[in-house]
């Protein structure tokens, strides 16, 4: 596969030596519209051209032979630190050694090539940046090659280059002296990639360039952040969401040694000390009478009646086949079933943290974010300043799992209004107790369906309803993210399930349900419900057929070619219809997310109602893997976290008020509950997809099927918990 | 003024009796190695030795370590358990976002300094007070038999 690029439609930045020396290579693709928020006007278009924001490059090449490799993502576990160079040092030839890497600044170069703003999420780095960082090497590869022929007076043709050298005969340059050189000559207008039979990094298991700095503690997180003149805050927010401070009084907590002030924010009471010991001291001193506003009576209990009642109407229509009222008449057997998916959090190991250092026409942001453009611009926004007045600068995220890409900037947008409020540089940081407390939850689901069997025990009608809040009502990104009512990331994996296209009448209903309660994507976004309803009621369906599992599903998918092979090859390896040891039972899921495709099968046992996974077999297709052990690396994270929030996690509300408060009551997965897991990548050619989320979907009801096998108790609600007990 | 024993030097810092050493570490002497994940002696992200055994620096008061020595990760490369922990968390490819290593690496050190052959049920017992959110558990595992390998 060739791929000439046609230079000419991009606009191409030429390179411009960096006062330090070495090759700059900067490029940005106008094409990708810029998303902004309301009231930040957008730049007139001549003038973002001709402005070269600093520094706007991919990658550099020190004249000591080093490059480094801009990052327009953050490192949050996934090892993009380690893939986007990859494919720079592909195409460029480069010494692997040499390679370092940077976080990027916010800036429009660094602006997703799919979603229009600089943002880490969605699965999507890999895929997005695949083009881009392969030709920001091969442009650079183009510019050596043509500053070592000028140099050595030979054609361009006749020069090979080989880890970190340009050479002609028996003659070889280094990089970094031709660096010079070479930012100072022409980018070329269009450059070939390597054909993938040629990929010397690509494909293959490269280790964690990452990985030295987090083992010996260097590696420097945002909660890391340190410089003289830095207080730290914590902020007192209201114990209900939506309530607002009446009264404060601060007497207490200003005696306490080393706070420094307490001041009124929009979010609450910030107290503002010289550490966190003294602010945390302080915070816990603080008298704040509140305002409860109009969900101090939020009740878990009562919400899911509430949603059980919605569900018993029918919304609004997110997909329709042929007519299920006349259809489902003429079916042989029928199922209904309701699941209830309950709130979770996040909780990264890092608690949220942002420092921020204002003056007179500039503000400097630090903090471990998944999308420093609307953090630039909602800080802008507060301040009176424009977007490019405000530095970002991304340190390693201590996980992010979605809640550090908030459309409404939350904790950046706090940090700068303790930090104008206080008049002085502040890191403000939540306590383990804020970020459970805190919200931005993957939000409460309830699925009602019914489906009726045909006389071979195949779904002949489909008709599912999901209540659920909108992780996109307003904020932002709701004029293109919500259609016609619709947030598609209610109803994915349902709504566009290919279960439906083998059956003739389904139709999918949506209620967007209000609650008050602050929601958000959480790894996997609504897959992370969607995919244990739809492959327990497949399951179900299959038993009611009295057919296997796995040959329903095969049915079922036979014109599915990506979900078969994961399906396949996870079977043949978890040797599927073969005994297992006594008192262990397999469970199978396969779900599509995020353009790739994988299965799980789970491997469970249940004694006197105490559950343990043994073994988790995974199977993923995502197109072509460019870090094999990263990839492997996902998939055990994501089982991890899947099977956490399967087995424990639940977030809920009595008296408006979050009932958990730290790890000991917001349960996650810790090394004794962890089984082994085996992953295992199809070989593909096909289309790349994500590799971050995908794994997490089919965890949950890999293991709830398995229980049902196990027991003949179908789980219609999560977290297991103790219901065997 | 508080004299501690950190990584092998006296250093004296102003910090009041009831600073746990987590906050000790980080904000007055600036180490920032360990981390903060919990407050309550629940994730381990703060996992440092005092007088060589395990505890959660984030509710130990300075005043229980004066006298004792505090050993952090900083210092995990001139240990002699903690080099060839450090090694087999390289070879194994350990870590993600990396918050939590700091301290499951100083619990898996501690745990190799009394058991040089951990078996599978040892290290859940070990390691279980330490969360990791990306789920590394299998390659915590996996690194801390091949330390132990080493060790052996």
């Amino acid at each position: 596969m060739n791929s000439p690029l046609n230079i000419s439609r991009r606009t191409f930045i030429k390179a411009t030596t960096l006062a330090v020396g070495g090759l700059v290579i900067a490029f940005s693709i106008p094409n990708a519209k810029r998303f902004l928020l309301p009231g930040i006007p957008e730049a007139n278009a001549s003038e973002e051209a001709s402005k070269l924001p600093k520094p706007n490059a991919f990658l550099r090449i020190g004249t000591d032979n080093t490059i480094t490799v801009m990052l327009a993502h953050s490192e949050m576990g996934q090892s993009i630190w380690t893939t986007l160079p990859m494919l720079i040092a592909e195409e460029l030839d480069a010494d692997w050694s040499k390679i370092k890497v940077m976080h990027a600044p916010a800036a429009p170069e660094y602006i997703h090539t799919a979603y229009g703003i600089q943002i880490t999420g969605g699965s999507s780095t890999t895929w997005s940046e695949f083009d881009r960082y392969r030709q920001a090497g091969a442009l650079t590869r183009a510019l050596l090659v043509n500053a070592a022929a000028k140099k050595l007076g030979v054609p361009a043709e006749s020069i090979k280059t080989e880890n970190g050298f340009a050479i002609s005969g028996d003659k070889k340059i280094s990089y970094g002296d031709l660096a010079e050189a070479a930012a100072k000559l022409e980018t070329p207008k269009a450059v070939t990639l390597k054909e993938p039979k040629d990929w010397k990094i690509i494909g293959k298991t490269t280790k964690r360039l990452d990985g030295p700095e987090k083992i010996n503690g260097t590696a420097i997180f945002g909660q890391d952040v340190h410089f003289d003149g830095l207080m730290t805050a914590m902020v007192a927010r209201s114990p209900v969401f939506g309530g607002s401070v009446k009264s404060f009084d601060a007497t207490a907590a200003k005696k306490i040694k080393g706070v420094q002030q307490v001041v009124q924010v929009p979010s609450g009471v910030a107290v503002i000390a010289d550490n966190y010991w003294a602010a945390k001291q302080g915070r816990d001193a603080l008298k704040v009478e509140w305002n409860l506003g109009p969900n101090a009576s939020l009740d878990s209990k009562a919400l899911v009646s509430e949603y059980r009642k919605l569900a018993a109407t029918q919304g609004l229509t997110a997909a329709k086949a042929g007519d299920i009222k006349t259809a489902a008449a003429k079916t042989k057997k029928t199922i209904e079933a309701e699941y209830v998916l309950p709130y979770l959090a996040h909780s990264p190991m890092e608690p949220l943290n942002c420092s921020v250092k204002i003056s007179k026409d500039a503000c400097e942001i630090w903090t471990g974010t998944q999308m420093q453009g609307t953090d630039q611009q909602a800080a802008a926004k507060i301040l009176g300043l424009k977007p490019e007045q405000v530095t970002i600068h991304t340190l390693f995220l201590g996980g992010g799992f979605g809640r550090r890409a908030n459309p409404v900037a939350d904790f950046v947008s706090e940090a700068v209004q303790v930090a104008k409020a206080a008049g002085v540089p502040v890191k403000t940081v939540w306590s383990r107790e804020d970020d459970v407390k805190g919200g931005y939850y993957r939000p409460m689901y309830l699925h009602k369906a019914k489906i009726g069997l045909d006389a071979n025990g195949m779904p002949a009608t489909w008709e599912h309803t999901i209540v659920g809040q909108s992780i996109i009502l307003g904020t932002p990104f709701e004029a293109f993210m919500i259609k016609e009512g619709i947030d598609s990331t209610s109803v994915e994996g349902v709504a566009d399930s290919p279960y439906l296209k083998s059956i003739p009448n389904y139709q999918i209903n949506l209620h967007t349900a209000k609650t008050g309660v602050p929601v958000l994507w959480w790894r996997s976004v609504g897959h992370s419900h969607t995919a244990l309803v739809m492959e327990s009621l497949i399951d179900e369906l299959a038993h009611t057929a009295k057919k296997d599992p796995l040959e329903y599903r095969r049915a079922l998918l036979k014109d599915h070619p990506r979900h078969l092979a994961t399906l396949n090859l996870a079977a043949e390896k978890a040797s599927w219809g073969k005994p297992l040891p006594k008192g262990v039972f397999r469970g199978i899921a396969v779900h599509e997310s995020f353009g790739s495709f994988v299965t799980q099968i789970a491997e469970v046992s249940v004694n006197k109602g105490e559950i343990k996974v043994h073994r988790m077999v995974c199977a993923i297709d995502c197109g072509l893997s460019v870090n094999p052990d990263s990839l492997k690396a996902q998939m055990e994270s994501s089982i991890s976290f899947g099977l956490g929030a399967a087995m424990q996690s639940e977030i809920t509300f009595k008296d408006g008020m979050v009932e958990q408060s730290n790890f000991h009551d917001y349960k996650v997965m810790r090394m004794a509950d962890m089984p082994k897991v085996e992953v295992y990548i199809v070989q593909s050619t096909e289309k790349m997809g994500g590799v971050g989320e995908p794994g997490l979907p089919p965890v949950a009801p890999a293991v709830t099927n398995a229980i049902f096998a196990a027991t003949g108790k179908r789980i219609r609600s999560l977290p297991i918990g103790n219901q065997l007990a | 003024m508080i004299t501690l024993n950190i990584n092998g030097k006296d250093v004296q810092l102003d910090a009041p009796e009831d600073m746990p050493i987590l906050w000790a570490l980080r904000d007055v002497v600036h180490l920032t190695g360990t981390k903060f994940g919990c407050g309550m002696a629940q994730c381990g992200a703060c996992t440092v030795h005092l007088d060589g055994q395990a505890i959660r620096s984030c509710v130990t008061p300075v005043t229980v370590a004066v006298g004792k020595k505090i050993t952090t990760i900083e210092h995990m490369q001139n240990d002699k358990v903690g080099q060839v922990v450090q090694a087999a968390w390289s070879a194994v490819d350990v870590v993600q976002c990396g918050y939590c290593q700091s301290g499951q690496i100083m619990a898996a050190t501690a745990l190799l300094t009394s058991n040089k052959k951990p078996t599978d049920d040892d290290i859940d017992a070990a390691m279980s007070g330490n969360i990791c959110r990306c789920g590394t558990y299998p390659r915590i595992r996996a690194a801390i038999h091949e330390a132990a390998n080493k060790l052996a």
